[in-house]
C-alpha cells in the first residue's frame, strides 16, 4: 500500500523524530521525505510503503492522527491513489 | 508521478475549499420485488434495498478515510415506484414507507424513486399514484419523489403539468408546519436521466443494471478559490482554468465510483461532473459567477458566466472519467447556495432570470420558495416553461418549488441541513389557468424527429 503522510502546523523541534518513530514501529517504510512552507505554516510530506506493515490502514491513520495531536500538528494519511488520479493524466 | 505541491493542493482543496465527493448513490432495480399484493411487495422491496445496501455507508467511510476525502452524503436510487405498484397504485404509500424504513435503518438520508414517468401520457395506475404522493411525502423523512412530465422525443404532457401543479399544493399543505418541507423532496422533470446521483430526483431507470453506483462529485469552492487567483485573466483562460480544475475533482470521483463499486460488488454506473453547492459559505456557485467578474448573481451577464462555467466544467469531467453521465452540469438550488440566497435576499436575483439562466445549466428552477398562496395553476405554468426549454434544448429541466403554506414574499423558509433557507420569492400575478386547464399535450419538436 503506497500512501502520504502530510503533517502541517506551527514547525517544532522533533516532529521528523516523532513521526518517523512511529511509522518504524508500525513497520511501514519511508521512503521520500520533503519539507516545505504552506502559507505560513510548516509541512512536511513523506511518501511511505505500508505493505510490510501489519496494521490495518484505518489504525495506522487513527495512531497518526492522535500523534499529531498530542504534538499539536495536524498528521494525515492517505492513500497515493487519490494524488495520482487528480494530478495525472 | 505526483508531487509535493500537488499533495498539498489536495489537502487544501479538501480542508479549506471543501472539496468533498457529494453523493455515493447505489441505483438498485426493484422489479424482482413485485408480488400478488401490496405489503408482500413492500416487504419484498424493503428486504432487497437492505440487503443490496447493507454496506453502502461502512465501505463508503472506509474510502473517505483511505483517500482523506469526505463523502458526505450515500443514498439510494430505486426503479421507480410506479411501476412496481402498478397492480395495486392505491396502496403505494406502503411501498414508500417501506423504502423510507429501509433508508432510516441503512442510515443513509435520501432515497430516490418514488417516481412516475408520464412524459407521454399518464396511464390509469400513474394518475392514481400522482394522487399519493403528497400523503406519501408527509409521512416520510427520507423518501424523495419524481415525476417526469415531457421529453424532447414525446413532447410535454400538459394534463400531467396541470396534475402536478395540484400535488406540489397539496404537498406543501400537507406539510404546512415544516414550512411546505415536503415540496423540497419533490422535483417535476423534463428529460429526467436514469442515471442520476443527486437527490430529489434520482431514481434507478428500467435501462438499468441490477445494481449500480453513480458518484456525483462537487466543488464549487475549489473552482473559486482558483479564479480568485486569476483576476487578470481573460474569459478563454478562465475556461480553461475551470476545466483543469473540474478535471482534477472528477478524477477522484472516479476513483472513489469505481473503488466504491468494486467493493461494493455492483457495476460502476457514472461519474455525474456537476458543480454541487451547500449553504456553507465558500461552497457556493454563485461565488463562482461572482468570481468572474458580476457585482452580484442575476445581474446582466449570469447567464453568460454561468453557460461559460457549465461547458467548462463537462470539458474537464468528461476527460477525467470513462463514464459520465446524471445531470452534469451547475446546479443553481436557491436555498442551498449562500450567495443565491443572498441575492435573492436582497431582491438582486429574480424567477425570471433563474429560469433564463436554466437554459444554459445542468437542472432548472430549484429549491425556490414561493408563496403559499401561488395558485396550482400557476405552478403548472412555471412547470411548464421549463419543461419547454428542457425539450426544445435536449437537456434536463427540472423544477422543485415550494409553495411555502401561509407565507408571503418578505418572509423566509428554513428547511436546515443541505437543504438551507429561502427568501420567499415572488412569481408573476398574471393567471394561466386556462392555457394549463385546456390539457392535452405540447407536440415534440420538430427537430426530435431523429430517426
Amino acid at each position: 500500500m503506497r500512501a502520504v503522510v502530510t503533517v502541517t502546523g506551527t514547525d517544532r523541534r522533533g516532529v521528523i523524530a516523532k513521526v518517523s518513530g512511529f511509522l518504524f514501529e508500525k513497520n511501514v517504510n519511508i521512503e521520500d521525505v520533503s519539507q516545505t512552507i504552506l502559507g505560513e505554516q510548516f509541512a512536511m510530506i513523506m511518501m511511505v510503503d505500508g505493505s510490510e506493515s501489519e496494521v490495518e490502514f484505518s489504525a495506522l491513520a487513527d495512531g497518526l492522527e492522535q500523534l499529531g495531536k498530542q504534538i499539536g500538528m495536524t498528521i494525515r494519511l492517505q492513500h497515493a491513489d487519490i494524488f495520482d488520479a487528480m494530478h495525472t493524466v | 508521478m505526483f508531487g509535493s505541491s500537488q499533495v498539498l493542493e489536495t489537502v487544501e482543496m479538501v480542508e479549506k475549499e471543501h472539496l468533498d465527493i457529494r453523493t455515493v448513490t447505489m441505483g438498485i432495480s426493484l422489479l424482482s420485488c413485485v408480488r400478488g399484493d401490496a405489503a408482500g411487495t413492500a416487504e419484498a422491496v424493503y428486504d432487497r434495498v437492505m440487503r443490496k445496501a447493507a454496506r453502502l455507508v461502512p465501505v463508503t467511510e472506509q474510502l473517505s478515510r483511505e483517500y482523506g476525502i469526505p463523502i458526505v452524503n450515500k443514498r439510494v436510487s430505486v426503479t421507480p415506484v410506479s411501476l412496481v405498484t402498478a397492480a395495486f397504485p392505491e396502496e403505494s404509500a406502503l411501498v414508500g414507507r417501506a423504502l423510507d424504513r429501509a433508508a432510516k435503518e441503512l442510515g443513509i438520508d435520501f432515497l430516490g424513486g418514488y417516481s412516475a414517468l408520464v412524459h407521454k401520457g399518464t396511464a390509469d395506475y400513474e394518475e392514481i399514484f400522482l394522487g399519493t404522493i403528497p400523503e406519501v411525502l408527509a409521512s416520510t423523512e427520507r423518501l424523495c419523489a419524481s415525476v417526469n412530465v415531457g421529453s424532447s422525443r414525446s413532447g410535454i404532457n400538459i394534463d400531467a403539468v396541470r396534475r402536478m401543479g395540484e400535488v406540489v399544493k397539496e404537498t406543501a399543505a400537507r406539510t404546512a408546519a415544516q414550512d411546505g418541507l415536503g415540496c423540497a423532496k419533490l422535483v417535476v422533470f423534463c428529460n429526467a436521466v436514469e442515471d442520476n446521483p443527486f437527490m430529489a430526483g434520482a431514481f434507478h431507470g428500467v435501462g438499468e443494471a441490477d445494481t449500480v453506483i453513480n458518484v456525483g462529485v462537487s466543488g464549487p469552492g475549489v473552482v473559486s478559490h482558483v479564479l480568485s487567483f486569476a483576476q487578470d485573466a481573460d474569459l478563454t483562460e478562465a475556461a480553461e482554468l475551470i476545466k483543469r480544475t473540474a478535471f482534477k475533482i472528477t478524477r477522484a470521483g472516479q476513483l472513489v465510483a469505481r473503488e466504491a463499486s468494486k467493493r461494493l460488488g455492483a457495476r460502476f454506473g457514472i461519474v455525474d461532473l456537476s458543480l454541487a453547492p451547500t449553504p456553507a459559505r465558500g461552497d457556493s456557485v454563485a461565488r463562482i459567477l461572482e468570481e468572474l467578474g458580476l457585482e452580484v448573481v442575476g445581474c446582466h451577464g449570469t447567464t453568460a458566466a454561468l453557460a461559460m462555467l457549465n461547458d467548462a466544467v463537462k470539458k474537464g469531467g468528461v476527460m477525467a472519467s470513462s463514464r459520465v453521465g446524471g445531470l452534469s452540469g451547475a446546479f443553481i438550488p436557491v436555498s442551498e447556495d449562500i450567495g443565491m440566497i443572498e441575492a435573492a435576499e436582497a431582491g438582486k436575483i429574480t424567477i425570471e432570470k433563474l429560469e433564463a439562466m436554466t437554459c444554459v445549466c445542468s437542472v432548472g428552477l430549484d429549491m425556490i420558495a414561493i408563496p403559499g398562496d401561488t395558485p396550482a395553476s400557476t405552478i403548472s405554468a412555471i412547470i411548464a416553461d421549463e419543461a419547454a426549454i428542457g425539450m426544445v434544448n435536449n437537456k434536463t429541466t427540472a423544477v422543485r418549488v415550494i409553495p411555502a403554506p401561509g407565507k408571503g414574499v418578505g418572509d423566509k423558509v428554513t428547511f436546515g441541513g443541505l437543504l438551507g433557507e429561502a427568501p420567499v420569492m415572488p412569481v408573476h400575478p398574471g393567471d394561466a389557468s386556462k392555457f394549463i386547464g385546456r390539457g392535452g399535450s405540447i407536440p415534440a419538436p420538430i427537430h426530435s424527429f431523429k430517426n
